[in-house]
């Protein structure tokens, strides 16, 4: 049922592009828009957005790199498991919290890992799951996003979007302890 | 605030490697992440063109603007100093639905669009608008309705129930977009991040 569910959303996603570029060719012809010029044209821009990223992108990724690959992380999950584990977080998901605003791809390696030694059905491996799909890479997200358009003073995104992070987080810490202990 | 993050990142990020010996893994990384950014960029471009093509076609044929108005009611209550028919909204919104139905790349082409839109509307070129940080509080907390991705990952682990997941993770984010969305709408008129006197 669920392996059908799976491949079902799988397909979802195959069919969803095509049946959108479909939509929007046939329906701007029809309201005679001449559909290949006007294509062109929009996608002009594409290269000077990719290539307006590239600082942004470059100082997130390497102060991400620097802390990552210090082993700073080990020191702070650490620091923290005792504090946290009588409050229902098991330390085995604590390198998850942290890297998941940082690197999806780390945030990735995590969940695989922590599947692997203990299982995906347990509640560690829920808890992890649950926690990658509770946020997105917010220092990933806010450079692109910020960068492409050349802005350099973000004011309060960076504060707002990190509580929204530590809020999905520590929900799917909460849940996962209710739904499948 | 990201200049003390990112201060704190190296900083901390090198004191740590120091004291652990690991000074020749953080050179590396270090040059790795820095060639890794401009892959990320390049692989964006041919994506980005082909949405900003299909984009153009969608706005000139009035799609958009369709969009927007479907969803009206809620954008202009969360983007006030956006004008209601403002292709933004248009935007914006197919960026969250892309974002919902998993979509990646496109969605990240789709919001870059949208991002395009919100600084055509932007006085100071330099400073983020309040609509754009609400945008970015959405977007950072995305919605995935199936988080597909994990699921499959779940698949391959050997899971039995790799779906089991949805229900919390539907739970987990949508208090995270709630969370993030508050935060922005109150932190706008802090003193620290009001506009004109905004010094980060």
């Amino acid at each position: 049922m669920s392996e059908q569910f799976s491949q079902l959303a799988q397909e979802a996603s195959n069919w969803a592009i095509p049946v959108i570029f479909v939509l929007i060719v046939v329906f701007g012809a029809i309201k005679r828009v001449k559909v290949y010029e006007v294509f062109v044209e929009g996608a002009k821009e594409g290269f000077n957005v990719g290539v307006k990223i590239i600082p942004y992108l470059v100082a997130i990724l390497v102060g991400i790199a620097i802390f990552r690959s210090s082993g700073a992380m080990d020191f702070l999950t650490a620091g923290l498991a005792p504090l946290l584990e009588p409050l229902g977080v098991p330390p085995e998901v604590l390198p998850m919290a942290f890297i998941r605003p940082l690197s999806g791809s780390g945030a990735l390696g995590v969940m695989t890992e922590g599947m692997k030694t203990h299982g995906a059905d347990s509640l560690i491996g829920n808890m992890l799951s649950t926690m990658m799909g509770s946020t997105e890479t917010t220092f990933y997200v806010l450079a692109v996003y910020f960068g492409s358009v050349g802005l350099r003073k973000t004011r309060h995104a960076l504060p707002a979007c990190l509580l929204g992070d530590v809020a999905g987080l520590t929900m799917a810490i909460v849940i996962c302890n209710l739904v499948f202990r | 605030m990201i200049n003390w993050i990112w201060l704190g990142l190296i900083v901390f990020g090198v004191v740590i490697a120091a004291a652990t010996g690991r000074m020749d893994v953080l050179t590396k990384a270090v040059f790795d992440a820095a060639k890794t950014a401009v892959e990320l960029c390049i692989g964006l471009i041919g994506i980005m063109a082909l949405w900003l093509g299909m984009m153009r076609i969608a706005e000139q044929a009035g799609l958009t603007a369709i969009l927007g108005r479907i969803l009206r009611p809620i954008m202009v209550r969360l983007f006030p100093d956006v004008p209601a028919d403002h292709p933004a909204m248009g935007s914006m919104i197919s960026n969250i639905a892309a974002n919902m139905l998993g979509l990646g790349n496109s969605a990240t082409a789709l919001g870059l669009k949208a991002m395009q839109d919100l600084q055509s509307l932007n006085p100071d070129k330099e400073t983020a608008t309040d609509a754009m940080v609400i945008f970015m509080a959405i977007n950072t907390t995305a919605i995935t309705i199936i988080p597909a991705t994990v699921i499959a990952l779940r698949v391959s682990a050997g899971s039995t129930n790799p779906t089991s997941i949805i229900g919390t993770t539907l739970i987990a984010c949508s208090t995270a977009t709630v969370v993030a969305v508050t935060s922005a709408k109150l932190l706008q008129r802090h003193r620290a991040y009001r506009r004109e006197q905004s010094h980060e």
